[in-house]
Formats: C-alpha cells, structure tokens, sequence
C-alpha cells in the first residue's frame, strides 16, 4: 500500500541510514579503480595516441607547407634573377651589334670617302692632262695654221 | 472492493521498505546492492565488450566508449583545470557513469515484476544511503585534492577573499554533501514515485510521457552529480592570487 513511512521508524522508512552506506562507498571506489584500469587508462591511452599522431602529423604537414612556401619563394627569385640576366645579356648584346654596325658604317663611309676622293683626283689628274695635251694641240695646230698662212704668203 | 484489489494486484508502492540483509550485527539494504550488482555488472560487460579489442581506426562500440571518454574528459577539463584533471578523471567518470547508469537502470528495467519478500527494486541512488556515500567520497575527494596538491595552504580558500567568509565557507563543506546527495536522492525517488503513482492511477499511455520526462532527469542528474563533483574538486585545487 501507499506506506509513507518517512521518520520514527526505528525499522524501515525512507531516511533509514544503516551499514549500506559505508559499504556502497567502498562499492564505488572500487568501481573506481576497476573502471580505471578497464576503461579510463586503455580508452584514454588510444585517444591520446591517435590525437598526438594527428596533431604530429599536422605539425609536419605546416612543416612541409612552410618548407614548400620557402622553395616557391626561392624559385621566384631564382627566376627574376634569370630573367634580369637574360635581360641584362640581350641588351648587352644589343649595344654590341650596334657598336659593330657603328663601326663597320664608318668603316665603309671612309673607304667610300676615300675612293672617292681617288676618283676625284685621278679624274682631276686626267682632265689636267687632257686639257694640257688639248692647249698642246692647239698650240700645235695654230702654229701649223701659223706656218700655213705664213708660207702661203 | 475493486480499489482494494487493483491496489494489493497492480502498484503496491512499497516506499520506505527494504528488504534487510543480517551480517553479524550490521543490517544492510539488500534490494539496492542486487540492482547495483546487477546494474554494475551490465557496465562492466559493456565496456569489456568494448575495450576488448581497441584499434586505431575506431570502429561500433569502442567509437561509443570513446565518445564517452571524450565526453567525461572535457566535463573533468573544464572543472578541474588542466593541471591536474588528470588525476581526478577517473573518479568523476565513475561517479558519472554510477549515477547515470543506476538511473537509467532503475527507471528502464521493470524491477517491479520481481518479486521481494519485502521491499522492492528500484533504482540503487533512490536510497539515502547510496547518495550520501557518493557526496561523502565527493566531499573526501575535495579536501584530499585540495590538501595534496596545496598542502596546508589549502586552507588559506577559507578566508580567500576576507576572513568574513570563514563560517560561510565551513558552512559550505556540510551543505555541499547536503545538497549532493538529497538532491540526487529527492529527484530520483521522486520520478519513482511519481511513475508509480501514475501507474497505479492511470495504467496505460498516461504514465509514458512522464516515463520520458524521468529519463531526462535521471540524466541531468548524473550529469548535475558529476559536474557539481568536479567543479568542487577544482575549486579546491584551484590557486589564488
């Protein structure tokens, strides 16, 4: 029946505190140790394994990333370097050719200057002559006419 | 007439009666060890069955005693500290795992189809006993954790802010039991008897819903139980500047 039996009882009742209570305490800590070495300490040991295996493994990947990041950066100047140089050895050898050309155009204008210039001078040469053998002729020729006239007379 | 016999046949709520066990001199509450026994012993197969065979990959039950692992660990972590809920996990695991499974086993199984000489079955922590024992080793725990990790140094967190708090504080450590255990013990009978009474008023489909309502708190309780625990040990353990 509903037999609320709360206090006064001396056998019975809700609040009848006897041996149980010392005896469950010592129940429990020995459930405590039981529960620690079957499932606290073995449990614990994997996860704690598996979250040092993961967080070792993220470590080394940052490490790789880092080391990836760092060679990517190296490779890039290595590039601009490259690059620069390649620059550097085109216009070097830009100014080269056109020193070359400078050159071999001045070259040319003077063997060209110079030639003309012979020219010039032999043509020069030979007009002088011509002339000198023409007047020559000439004197000749009014000295036969000279003659002629003279003779004629 | 009918009231009479539906009462002796169906909910004989039997509160306050035990079922005695004579050792020598000490008597003891035998219908609460056999649940716990029974209860404990349940646990005990489930986590060998569990950790039997424990791999990397975790895979069915180990996931589950993992994720439970997982769980009493951050309850321990953010309670007691970093330092030294190493130490203390265990215990309030236990604690957790006692109180939770003693619920849910006293609210799950239908004890009352068993039949006592007197008494009847029930959930282990519906027992003043099994409470107090709790919230005393609660209370051991906390002076131990305390002295051993301070020394006598432990004693300066009774005058921690002013030396006016030194009765509040001695106050404390008898209503910290007090509270632990009564509320632990008040909760759990009274969704028993309010099942109970329920079942015997209104047999079917009624009582369901308040069936539900007890498992909820049942495992408040043990969750309540266990924090309250730790955050006793980590005030405890804890330093002031």
């Amino acid at each position: 029946m509903l037999a609320f039996n709360f206090f006064g009882a001396t056998e019975g009742g809700l609040f009848d505190i006897n041996a149980t209570l010392p005896l469950m305490a010592i129940q429990v800590v020995a459930l405590t140790y039981i529960l620690n070495s079957l499932f606290f300490k073995p449990v614990g040991n994997i996860v704690e394994k598996r979250e040092k295996f993961v967080s070792n493994n993220i470590i080394e990947a940052k490490n790789k990333l880092s080391e990836v990041k760092k060679l990517e950066a190296d490779l890039l100047t290595q590039l601009q370097n490259a690059r620069t140089e390649a620059q550097r050895i085109v216009s070097e050898a830009e100014n080269e050719s056109d020193k070359l050309y400078k050159e071999a155009l001045e070259f040319a204008n003077n063997e060209a200057n110079a030639s003309k210039e012979k020219a010039r001078l032999e043509i020069e040469s030979q007009t002088s002559a011509a002339r000198d053998q023409l007047s020559k002729q000439a004197d000749d020729l009014s000295e036969l006419i000279v003659n002629r006239l003279i003779l004629e007379k | 007439m009918f009231f009479n016999s539906l009462l002796t046949n169906f909910a004989a709520l039997e509160v306050g009666q035990h079922l005695y066990w004579q050792i020598g001199n000490i008597r003891l509450h035998g219908q609460v060890f056999l649940t716990s026994w029974i209860l404990l012993g349940a646990l005990l197969v489930f986590i060998s069955l569990g950790t039997k065979k424990m791999e990397n990959d975790p895979k069915g039950l180990q996931n589950l005693l993992e994720f439970l692992w997982d769980y009493i660990r951050d309850l321990a972590r953010t309670q007691i500290g970093e330092k030294v809920y190493r130490d203390w996990m265990p215990f309030i695991g236990t604690l957790f795992l006692f109180v939770f499974v003693s619920n849910w086993g006293g609210a799950l199984i239908p004890w009352r189809l068993i039949k006592l000489p007197s008494g009847e079955l029930g959930a282990p922590t519906a027992d003043i006993n099994t409470t107090i024992a709790l919230a005393l080793l609660v209370s051991l725990s906390y002076f131990y954790a305390g002295l051993s990790n301070k020394g006598w140094r432990y004693f300066e967190y009774y005058v921690h802010p002013t030396p006016i708090m030194l009765p509040f504080k001695i106050l404390e450590d008898f209503t910290k039991p007090l509270s632990l255990s009564f509320r632990l013990f008040g909760n759990i009978l009274a969704d028993e008897l309010v099942v109970g009474v329920l079942v015997f008023l209104v047999p079917l489909i009624l009582p369901i819903p308040v069936m539900f309502l007890g498992l909820f708190t049942s495992a408040i309780q043990a969750l309540i139980f266990a924090t309250l625990a730790a955050y006793y040990i980590g005030e405890a353990v804890e330093e002031h500047h």
